[in-house]
């Protein structure tokens, strides 16, 4: 009994994978909406507000998607995931993309058959402890007691990086981010570790942000970014373009304040002209208009926009631009040109 | 309406498989049989096929490598360089500890809670009452959340007990409560310890020796030997006398705050101590209701007969109710120690590293082999079912009625 429900519904998986697989831009276009996998709440990345309205820098990815292929940034299903269900989710065809602060690593990318279509912020894992600890770096943690989301590359850099300073730990598994900061906040684990830009989100929903500090060592490469499945190419170059599009704007300029303007007639710059449809045909390329770019950056800005409104430095979450500045600036952005 | 002579003997022919009801029902079993070996044919090839298409193979090689995290609460040795098969079978250790643990526990519950249930004593009655309601209708999930939010909202953090004037002080200088856990101090066995523990063993069984002769006597003799003190004086007075003659061979390490932890001792941590509470006493409260359904099993007149005879109500209950009771208990206890052991799977709410949080978590996310790891999970868990099933059938083929 118990077998052939689990056959069953393994079948039924398999089923939807299979008929996902083929053309998921025509499936999104079908269906109208956007089902994009986020994070069970990451304030700044991807957390519902008051309204119950989903925001954030990962969600303003998935709608600029939305926007360029359905011309509307609001179609979009958001699919909360954690860190253990967020590659079924993706790999059975419940979602269509996943926005979720995820690594690109090698296994991932080749073993578990998944394509990162680009990097929306370059990160590396840090810790926070408490002030009152006394600990200024991450060297003095030996014999600490540490809360991780379990599930996630930072299980295996924390691992890593004691058994290569020689140091001992206690680690304490957890699901969710909320629980982690409800552990660590009660004293239960000294230290909580993550992607350092989860922890300056995590700091901010704190009520007394200045007793905790995030220590100076970032123990890992972390580059998070939006990924689709493997083998649909069509499907992975709009979710790629679409985000390329978003950071090739700032660098030329084009923000949601004057994209009307830029968009209504070609002006002088032809790359410009290009990435906005006025001149050229890259949206009849990727199987869609020519306005493509033009909804998905209106519809929250451009990356740079994105990071100010939600994460920058005039955020509760505070974090600077830093390696996730334009390459013209000194960062790591840096988007193929549009030709 | 003579005489009736037997049919003439007909040879089969194909059309009484369906027209002879000697031959009928093997027919359609034969044909459901072959529905259902089709139907899981069916489903086998599909799922076959749909992994080739995605260019996935089912493959356990995975195993061998090294696992790459850690485990907080391990019972053999383990880091993060052995492989997803040790920390495997760290996780089934872990799954089958809190297993015995909340098995133990429960049936001490469920028998205490089941006869209490059971007394004449209105405020007990109803408080047993109101303990198996509550408890049992409340999804066990909730109560192991609750159990470990409890612990860590309320309970001090180890750094409450820092500094010459700490907020809070070990209890009896020896056990640390803190919201990580609880810290007992460790038994350590130096030179000739085993020789305590040796006297020990031959303590016990000389104290069963001796009730048995007592008993024997009793029933050949009618002499009656007091059974209480001496049972208690050849347990105890022989240990004690030659453990202080070796000189306290065994020592306890006593926890004490270092660094960010206490060190030294025994660490039971909060996740283990959540889960197996609430398994023991959601599964307690299934277990008194069976204890009380095979105590209302045996006749009135039973405890009407033994009370006659002049026996308390006391040895009614164990010499004469329980032991028939036993019969009706056994079975359905066997099956909430499935469900309990099943239940462990919840583990990972709070954090207690079962083989769900090992293999079907942390080696199933960093792996990605989701079909062969929940396999593997099946297998463990229907093995781990049938045994317990097993090992307690030969006990209840042990209590049942012998029928001669």
């Amino acid at each position: 009994m118990k077998k052939s429900v689990f056959l069953g519904a393994l079948t039924v998986a398999g089923i939807a994978a299979g008929a996902a697989a083929a053309g998921t831009l025509d499936d999104v276009k079908a269906r109208g909406t956007l089902n994009c996998g986020v994070t069970t709440g990451l304030v700044g990345f991807a957390a519902p507000d008051a309204n119950g309205e989903w925001e954030g820098f990962d969600v303003g990815v998935c709608r600029a998607v939305a926007a360029a292929v359905l011309g509307d940034g609001s179609a979009v299903e958001f699919v909360p995931t954690t860190g253990k269900t967020r590659f079924t989710a993706l790999a059975s065809g419940e979602i269509d993309m996943l926005a979720r602060n995820t690594t690109w690593t090698f296994s991932r990318d080749v073993d578990l058959k998944f394509e990162f279509t680009g990097i929306n912020y370059y990160d590396g894992q840090g810790f926070i402890v408490p002030k009152a600890l006394g600990v200024s770096s991450a060297k003095e943690l030996s014999g600490a007691t540490i809360c991780i989301q379990t599930g996630t590359t930072t299980e295996l850099n924390l691992a890593d990086y004691f058994r290569a300073n020689n140091m001992d730990y206690e680690p304490v598994p957890i699901e969710t981010n909320a629980e982690g900061q409800q552990q660590y906040l009660a004293g239960a684990c000294d230290v909580y570790t993550t992607d350092r830009s989860g922890l300056a989100a995590t700091r901010a929903a704190f009520e007394n942000p200045g007793d905790h500090v995030i220590l100076p060592e970032t123990i890992s490469k972390e580059p998070l970014g939006p990924l689709v499945r493997h083998g649909d190419n069509e499907w992975g170059d709009v979710v790629r373009w679409t985000l390329n599009a978003l950071i090739a704007a700032e660098e030329y300029g084009v923000t949601s304040a004057n994209i009307a303007d830029m968009a209504s007639a070609p002006g002088d710059k032809p790359e410009v002209n290009r990435l906005l449809g006025t001149e050229g045909n890259l949206g009849e390329m990727l199987g869609l208009d020519a306005d493509w770019a033009v909804r998905a950056i209106s519809v929250g800005g451009n990356y740079g926009e994105l990071f100010e409104k939600n994460i920058g430095e005039n955020t509760p979450i505070g974090l600077s631009r830093g390696l996730n500045a334009q390459w013209t600036d000194g960062g790591l952005l840096y988007s193929p040109p549009f030709r | 309406m003579t005489t009736l002579s037997d049919p003439p003997r007909e040879s089969f022919r194909l059309s009484m498989l369906i027209n002879d009801t000697r031959y009928r029902s093997y027919t359609f079993q034969f044909i459901a049989l072959l529905a259902v070996i089709a139907l899981f044919a069916y489903l086998g090839s599909n799922l076959m096929q749909n992994l080739r298409d995605a260019g996935l193979n089912i493959s356990y090689e995975f195993l061998g490598e090294p696992s790459g995290y850690d485990i907080n609460q391990t019972l053999i040795e383990y880091d993060s360089r052995s492989s997803h098969w040790r920390a495997s079978v760290a996780g089934i250790l872990n799954t089958l500890l809190v297993a015995f643990l909340g098995c133990i526990t429960a049936t001490v519950l469920g028998v205490v809670v089941g006869v209490l249930r059971l007394s004449k004593n209105w405020l007990v009655r109803k408080l047993m009452a109101g303990y198996v309601e509550a408890f049992r209708n409340v999804p066990v999930l909730i109560w192991i959340i609750i159990i470990f939010t409890v612990m860590t909202a309320v309970l001090p953090a180890p750094s409450a007990f820092r500094g010459d004037d700490p907020a809070r002080t070990m209890f009896l200088d020896a056990v640390a409560f803190t919201n990580r856990g609880v810290y007992v101090p460790k038994p350590v066995w130096l030179e000739g310890s085993g020789i305590v523990v040796g006297v020990f063993i031959a303590s016990v069984i000389g104290m069963f020796a001796y009730r048995r002769y007592a008993t024997k006597l009793l029933y050949d003799t009618g002499k009656l030997l007091p059974m209480g003190w001496p049972s208690l004086v050849i347990l105890i007075v022989p240990t004690l006398l030659i453990f202080f003659i070796l000189g306290r061979p065994i020592a306890l390490d006593y926890p004490a705050l270092k660094g960010f932890n206490f060190q030294g001792g025994i660490q039971i941590r909060g996740s283990l101590i959540a889960l197996w509470f609430a398994l023991a006493i959601y599964t307690g409260a299934f277990i008194a209701e069976n204890v009380r359904a095979g105590i209302l099993a045996v006749s009135k007149g039973q405890t009407e007969a033994a009370a006659s005879l002049g026996l308390r109500p006391g040895r009614i209950m164990n010499l004469v109710i329980l032991p028939q009771a036993l019969r009706v208990i056994i079975p359905p206890v066997i099956s909430q120690y499935l469900n309990l052991t099943k239940n462990s799977s919840l583990a990972i709410a709070v954090g207690y590293m079962d083989i769900t949080g090992t293999l079907g978590g942390i080696t199933l996310n960093q792996t990605g082999r989701a079909i062969e790891t929940v396999l593997l999970l099946m297998l463990f868990y229907l093995a781990i079912s049938l045994a317990i099933s097993g090992v307690m059938n030969v006990y209840n083929n042990s209590v049942k009625l012998k029928e001669r």
